[in-house]
């Protein structure tokens, strides 16, 4: 019986040992230094904010495991020998592969800034990090103020994180505005806003000097790079990006570039082995995707792909339309399709924006400047169908199309009160046009002839 | 690092204490109860009406000051921060002493009602007799121990109310179906039954008395509605009477599953009932402590099963018990009546098992088949065994058994004294007769669904734990399927605690509904298709 190992137990390794299990009666093991069991790594914050017990974060039972016949080792892989097949843990123990799938994810990015290896000093990535932030920030009389460096999707939900626990947070962002280099900026100020409603420091177009310890070596303050402001603090969060987890394969003779590069089977250059999720590399990007795509959708999307492979189906990874969402503190985003900040959007890219006059609720949609189809949304504090953009997007339609179908997008719970003609009027005053919106129907929304 | 405890190493010690505002809350609230405790314990009280004020004003203002300071200051959104800190919402100390307190509360009030000052001859005493002006003013008689629970069951579900108003003013879903809990609470079960014993006696009444009757509370939740006393009292109350016997009558068979139909069985158990109108207000700060292990679920399915066989069973003995055999007086005779229940359950046993089988899981079919031969068994029993006890009891050991194990022990000592142990729908979830009939509907013949956004879950759980009812909604998000589950009662909170806009509660086609596709939006298409073929 072939063995497949997988090592790493996230959603890409998760998935890929689910759907092996499906297609086949292979041998599988999943290895993992983390955690005993599979958790949502996504989910880490609402245990730190009480919302959830770190066991609520696994989405199976325990005995799911074993019912599937899926083998859990706890241990850390210290070296791999592609020639032997052979995997060496950190306890000297080893073990044989017939196929090997490298789903180790991300670590925290580090770009140097000295005092980074401080104690008081970390990243939020894993189960391990969230128990050190139970160390170095358990409440506000130990943690009396918090530093995060980097304004990304991690930066905000530490900060919000802290704040659940009264500690005061100074949120550095290297840009002139929050993530502007993926958000367009009438929402990436809208979300600045909203980070200052909430009492969390909000400082743009600032980033880090240096950290400094105390006698202990503790972190006792931070120098800010542009004014040289000194701020003390007693935990600082470094969530400017995540890097592929791969240093344990550099003498493997598995090709790497900053991740394990892989074609688009999600082979490497070694035969049976391969790699998904945030620790893969595309050889060339896919589409407007980057090589390395670090979110969850994407881990599990290649883990179904690679599930095939490994079964005899050899299948390329082919995503269908990008995809996303995030929840800045209490505003949800979701996007569907590509919507360009104005740093990376092309020429051809135009942007229709409406936002509510006083509540945090805004959207916005490209679309092609002549065929006018529509490329991509972007909502915040509006919840749209999955499915029915997706369609749109793979019928081409165009911006008119969307505007006037807009109600069946419609994801918000009933009752809520819905904005689409109010988007509406002002997209005809934008762009001189006279789209009348068409009623909610059920047909449509559900696909029935 | 001295605040660091080791063993508790995920839950940590956030500063999680009260503020002052929320302290003085608290004693003012409890004061409340104080006055009540002091009327056990038979201090009199000289003026009744103004303690009595005192002490449900001050409830009141204290759970109402106590959200105020919670809530109100704080931007609209999710609010769950520190519920697994508190030791009331989360198993520790607080929780079992409230959980007791509870539990005690309602082994005296079913069983003891004498210690909380009822006399059935006489003056009432002790905390009854404090509530006696207000029950005066209300139906004109003396108050009872079901008088003071009601009351103190509608300042409950008002007070909570507005603290559930108040962490959910986001959501309007929320806002709404609150709004309509605490509506129907305080008229449908706690006013106009008080004001219609006013007519009693009256002559729009042909001079009759009719039965307690809270109109939202249906066969077989109020599995007393159809005993003699009550058919007696009915139709001898006028055509007022007979016409409320009527609409008890329609409610099951025509109303309910009309309305089951069109939205689902939330339009009773999370919108009008009164158990889920508590368990919703006074209850929400448990929700999170339901049971979410497929073994749970699986005890779920035969205990609340197994109480519709016994309701059915216990009423149709109750009915028979009073029907005459004598066809030429009136055309319901004891044989008419047993038949007509044996056709009406083969009718829906099957219609369930000849369209609806493959929607059944395994152990739902065993578990209706040994039901329907059961009682199709005690039913044929009876008529070869001839005339005496119907299905080998007595219709009154059964009915008494009935309420003292179900109306009492399971509804009132677990389903609300275990509210900081099991959550707060351990009634409806395990018990409730009539949640399981709209269940059952619910999941085979209703537009009702809550929907699966694409392939944007991410796993978080959030849905689960915020699940009063135990179901492991995030199981099926993951998967992309809809969740179309008996016991869901739409509250609407896993759709609302989704951090990714996920879940959709829904009426739609029936066509679909159940998407048993586990395929995710976003992937290859070749691959969705050829993953659904399994």
């Amino acid at each position: 019986m072939e063995h497949v190992v997988i090592i790493g137990n996230g959603i890409s390794g998760v998935t890929a040992a689910r759907h092996i299990r499906k297609l086949s009666d292979k041998k599988i093991t999943i290895i993992s230094a983390e955690s005993e069991y599979f958790f949502s790594r996504t989910a880490l914050m609402y245990v730190y904010m009480g919302h959830m017990k770190f066991e609520h974060t696994q989405p199976y039972e325990n005995h799911f495991w074993k019912k599937n016949n899926i083998e859990l080792v706890h241990g850390y892989v210290a070296k791999v020998d592609t020639e032997q097949k052979l995997l060496y843990l950190a306890d000297k123990s080893s073990l044989n592969y017939d196929k090997l799938v490298i789903a180790t994810g991300s670590k925290p990015n580090k770009f140097g800034w000295p005092g980074q290896d401080l104690d008081g000093v970390q990243g939020l990535y894993s189960k391990q990090d969230l128990e050190l932030l139970e160390e170095n920030a358990p409440n506000n009389k130990v943690c009396k103020r918090a530093v995060i460096v980097g304004g990304g999707l991690i930066g905000i939900e530490l900060a919000e994180m802290l704040r659940t626990r009264d500690i005061p947070v100074t949120f550095l962002v290297r840009e002139k505005s929050f993530w502007n280099s993926v958000l367009p900026s009438g929402e990436s100020e809208m979300i600045n806003e909203h980070i200052r409603e909430h009492h969390i420091d909000l400082r743009l177009g600032t980033s880090l000097q240096e950290i400094h310890p105390d006698e202990n070596g503790r972190v006792k303050s931070v120098t800010l790079a542009e004014t040289g402001e000194e701020i003390e603090c007693n935990l600082v969060g470094l969530t400017a990006g995540v890097t592929p987890n791969i240093d344990f394969l550099k003498d493997s003779g598995i090709a790497l570039g900053r991740g394990v590069k892989v074609n688009r089977f999600l082979e490497t250059n070694v035969k049976d082995v391969y790699a998904i999720g945030d620790c893969a590399e595309q050889h060339e990007a896919i589409g407007n995707r980057r090589p390395i795509e670090a979110v969850w959708y994407t881990g599990r999307m290649m883990g179904e792909a690679l599930a095939q492979t490994i079964c005899g189906n050899r299948m390329a990874y082919n995503p269908g339309h990008w995809f996303n969402s995030a929840k800045f503190l209490d505003i949800e985003y979701q996007t569907y399709g590509w919507v360009f900040s104005e740093r990376n959007k092309k020429e051809n890219e135009v942007h229709f924006h409406w936002r509510h006059p006083n509540e945090k609720i805004c959207i916005t949609i490209a679309f092609d400047k002549e065929s006018e189809t529509l490329l991509g949304i972007n909502t915040f504090g509006i919840r749209l169908r999955h499915h029915v953009f997706d369609q749109w997007l793979s019928e081409q339609r165009s911006i008119d199309f969307a505007m006037e179908h807009l109600v069946d997008a419609n994801f918000d719970p009933e009752f809520y009160k819905n904005f689409e003609s109010q988007i509406v009027s002002k997209y005809n005053a934008d762009f001189g046009k006279s789209i009348s919106l068409k009623k909610r129907n059920l047909k449509r929304i559900f696909k029935i002839a | 690092m001295s605040t660091y405890n080791k063993s508790m190493a995920l839950t940590g010690e956030p500063p999680k204490s009260l503020s002052l505002n929320q302290k003085m809350a608290v004693f003012l609230g409890t004061s409340g109860l104080g006055i009540l405790l002091l009327a056990v314990f038979n201090v009199s009280f000289p003026n009744k009406t103004l303690w009595l004020t005192l002490s449900l004003l001050a409830i009141t203002i204290g759970v109402i000051w106590f959200s105020w300071d919670a809530y109100s200051q704080k931007l609209p959104g999710i609010k769950n921060d520190g519920v697994w800190f508190k030791s009331i919402s989360s198993h520790g100390l607080w929780g079992w002493i409230a959980g007791l307190a509870l539990t005690g509360f309602y082994i005296v009030l079913y069983f003891y009602p004498e210690y909380l000052g009822l006399v059935s001859d006489g003056e009432n005493k002790g905390v009854i007799a404090l509530f006696d002006p207000l029950s005066q003013l209300l139906s004109g008689n003396p108050a009872s121990q079901w008088f003071v629970y009601g009351t103190l069951y509608t300042v409950a579900i008002l007070a909570f109310g507005i603290k559930f108003l108040w962490k959910y003013r986001h959501n309007r879903y929320e806002r709404l179906r609150t709004v309509s809990v605490m509506f129907f609470q305080t008229a449908f079960a706690f006013i106009i039954p008080e004001l219609m014993a006013r007519l009693n006696g009256d002559k729009i009444l042909n001079g009759g008395s009719l039965p307690y009757y809270d109109l939202k509370n249906i066969w077989p939740l109020n599995y007393y509605n159809f005993e003699g006393y009550r058919i007696k009292m009915f139709l001898s109350s006028g055509e007022i009477g007979f016409a409320l016997l009527i609409f008890g009558i329609l409610s099951i068979f025509v109303i309910t599953p009309i309305l089951t139909y069109k939205y689902g069985k939330r339009w009773y158990c999370s919108w009008v009932c009164g158990c889920g109108g508590l368990a919703e207000t006074a209850g929400d700060s448990f929700r999170q402590l339901s049971d979410k292990s497929t073994f749970a679920w699986k005890v779920e399915r035969w205990v609340v099963h197994s109480v519709v066989v016994f309701v059915t069973l216990m009423t149709t003995a109750v009915i028979y018990s009073y029907l005459g055999t004598d066809t030429s007086k009136y055309w319901l005779t004891k044989s008419t009546f047993l038949i007509g229940v044996a056709v009406l359950l083969t009718l829906v046993f099957g219609w369930a098992m000849i369209f609806k089988r493959d929607q059944l899981q395994k152990d739902a079919q065993y578990g209706a088949i040994g039901y329907f031969v059961i009682i199709l068994a005690l039913i044929g029993f009876h008529f070869f065994s001839g005339d005496g006890e119907v299905f080998l009891f007595k219709s009154g050991t059964l009915r008494k058994s009935y309420s003292f194990l179900i109306g009492s022990i399971f509804s009132g000592v677990i389903g609300t004294g275990f509210y900081p142990i099991f959550g707060s729908r351990v009634w409806c979830r395990f018990g409730c007769p009539m949640a399981a009939i709209l269940g059952f509907q619910q999941r085979l013949f209703s537009r009702f669904r809550i929907t699966t956004n694409g392939g944007q879950c991410i796993s978080c759980g959030n849905c689960s734990v915020y699940c009063e009812m135990g179901i492991d909604v995030r199981a099926y998000a993951q998967k992309g399927e809809n969740i179309v589950r008996s016991s869901c009662v739409g509250c609407g909170i896993c759709s609302a605690v989704c951090p990714r806009g996920v879940l959709k509660l829904e009426n739609g086609p029936l066509e679909g509904r159940i998407d048993s596709n586990q395929v995710l939006l976003g992937n290859d298409v070749d691959l969705m298709t050829l993953v659904n073929k399994k």
